[in-house]
């Protein structure tokens, strides 16, 4: 009996997607982790509470060493939080940024630096301020 | 009810979020090149320096004035739009992002007895406390509506604490009498001169229903959409997004004038390259490929700038960088072998005919050869991993590339390499 042959001409134009998946259709065992996937750890999102509002900033000089900000470290800035005592704060006084903690006291506010070497600073009614960020974090490298 | 927020002279305020000491001073903003003054802080404005002159004529003003110049940084701004954007989307999901600098928002579907005075008030605060830029909102009940509050915020700064809401017939009325008619949204420099020679000075007197007929003939369907939304009746929603571009151009004056063909040669090479490479990024290719050269200004005053075009349909819809580079010599050719006495001062590269790159109509007799595709994907992944289109063909020279950009402020946002560094002293 001959063999009947049906010719079908591909249709090559269309495009439909086929899944594909590399895990688990070889006769292996499929591996146990699958079901326990997750993302890759993102710093990006780790260290940005609120990526809209943070901002990466670079250090020069020492006055914030025993704060563990060290000369070349990158800060994460985050202008959405609001300033408070003790905290890490990106400041421009008087025409320059620095970095300072800053300290509520009772005759008024301090920018204290982390370092014996350096004089506190005293925010006096003369000078200009802008808290401009609140560190969160600090990037370095060793 | 809608909105429009715009941010007040965005790109000095972007340049201050970082320079928080240029706060109160005067700034200009250059436009690529370093050409003409694209955006002024209001101080500048106070000053006088203005709007659109090239930087050369005004040069000697801005040092007198002590006016702070900056080439435009478009990384930077780019990037503080989107987050601009990405706030407002925190209240409300219905945002069109109109311009650089500019959004329309939608309320619908959120609490009806919403106070928007208070709403845009926080809008304003908090992209005045992340990002240093103060903006403008309006309300009102249309999309032109919103525009007219928007100028009254932005007038009235004191009075309106930079927002203004329209939900009053009182106040619409009041608001289109101070609107002047030049202001209208959509009402250019000449139809304005029409209108004035009517006796139309205001919104208000334009939609007086006297003119409705001379409107509808000026204008057509969209004067009287227009005369509708300042009357309250909403008929312009917000737009979606263009995912795709129907025409890619890249157009550039030239730091000095040209007339030597291995120069214009060169450009015309470049501006052709990026259309290819923008292309390949929004996935299309392109069928029809535009050349134009623009004269300079004769300083006898006896011949004026003209333009010089030349245009070529390909077979076969492509995004390969040497065929586009290829074309666009070709035409410039063409111009410059009909012309060859002429100083140029401009030329531009425009793509058009734009289908998506797994669409593209295949010629029987004619098609592009397939290594291309390959040679293109290898060059953008070499560019995007080095950086500054370091990979590129052979007719694009190494010097002239280069923008003329002599006061750019760093890339404090998208280069990591190149973000605010500050001293602890």
């Amino acid at each position: 009996m001959p063999v009947k042959l049906t010719f079908i001409q591909p249709d090559l134009q269309s495009e439909i997607e086929i899944p594909y998946f590399d895990y688990g259709v070889s006769a292996g065992f499929p591996s146990p982790a699958l079901d326990f996937m997750e993302n890759k750890i993102d710093l990006n999102k780790a260290l940005s509470e609120n990526p809209l509002a943070t901002f990466y900033i670079r250090v020069e000089g020492h006055s914030m060493s025993g704060a563990g900000i060290d000369d070349k470290d990158v800060l994460v800035v985050d202008r959405s939080l609001e300033p408070a005592d003790k905290k890490i704060a990106v400041c421009f006084i008087d025409g320059e940024f620095t970095v300072k903690r800053l300290s509520k006291k009772k005759e008024g506010l301090w920018l204290l630096p982390e370092n014996p070497k350096y004089e506190p600073i005293k925010v006096s009614d003369e000078s200009t301020l802008i808290i401009w960020g609140i560190v969160t974090y600090v990037i370095k490298k060793v | 009810m809608y909105a429009l927020v715009d941010c007040n002279n965005f790109y000095a305020s972007c340049e201050r979020l970082f320079q928080p000491g240029l706060v109160g001073k005067p700034i200009a903003v250059l436009s690529n090149n370093d050409g003409c003054i694209i955006s002024r802080s209001d101080e500048a404005k106070v000053l006088g320096i203005p709007m659109g002159a090239p930087e050369f004529q005004v040069r000697e003003q801005l040092r007198q004035s002590k006016v702070h110049v900056f080439s435009s940084n478009y990384a930077l701004y780019g990037d503080l739009s989107q987050r601009v954007f990405d706030i407002l989307r925190q209240f409300t999901p219905n945002v069109e992002e109109y311009s650089i600098d500019e959004a329309f928002l939608n309320f619908d579907g959120l609490d009806e007895n919403l106070d928007y005075h208070d709403y845009g008030l926080q809008m304003r605060n908090r992209i005045l406390k992340w990002l240093s830029i103060p903006v403008c909102v309006g309300v009102a009940p249309t999309k032109a509506l919103s525009k007219v509050a928007n100028k009254i915020a932005r007038k009235f700064p004191k009075q309106t604490s930079g927002v203004h809401v329209i939900d009053t017939d009182k106040k619409r009325i009041k608001a289109l009498k101070w609107t002047k008619i030049e202001d209208v949204w959509g009402i250019g420099f000449r139809l304005s001169k029409k209108m004035k020679d009517r006796n139309i000075y205001t919104a208000y007197d334009f939609v007086d229903p006297r003119h409705r007929a001379w409107i509808k003939l000026q204008m057509g369907v969209v004067g009287l959409r227009l005369v509708n939304e300042l009357e309250g009746q909403s008929v312009l929603e917000l737009e979606a997004p263009l995912t795709e571009k129907k025409t890619i151009a890249v157009t550039r004056s030239f730091p000095k004038a040209l007339n030597d063909f291995d120069a214009l040669r060169e450009r015309v090479s470049t501006f052709a390259s990026v259309c290819a490479e923008k292309l390949r990024a929004q996935k299309s290719c392109c069928q029809t490929v535009y050349v134009f050269l623009k004269t300079v200004d004769y300083p006898d005053g006896k011949r004026k700038s003209r333009g010089y075009q030349q245009l070529m349909t390909l077979p076969f819809a492509t995004q390969s960088t040497l065929t586009l580079v290829q074309t666009a010599v070709h035409l410039l050719t063409e111009i410059y072998r009909r012309n060859p006495d002429l100083i140029f001062a401009k030329a531009g590269v425009i793509v058009s005919q734009l289908c998506p790159e797994n669409e593209k109509q295949f010629d029987l007799f004619a098609d592009e050869n397939p290594k291309h595709l390959k040679l293109m994907q290898a060059m953008d992944h070499l560019n995007q991993k080095i950086g500054e289109r370091k990979v590129k063909i052979g007719t694009q020279g190494e010097k002239t590339w280069n923008m003329k950009q002599e006061k750019l402020s760093p890339k404090y946002t998208t280069r990591f390499d190149e973000i605010l560094t500050i001293t602890c002293r």
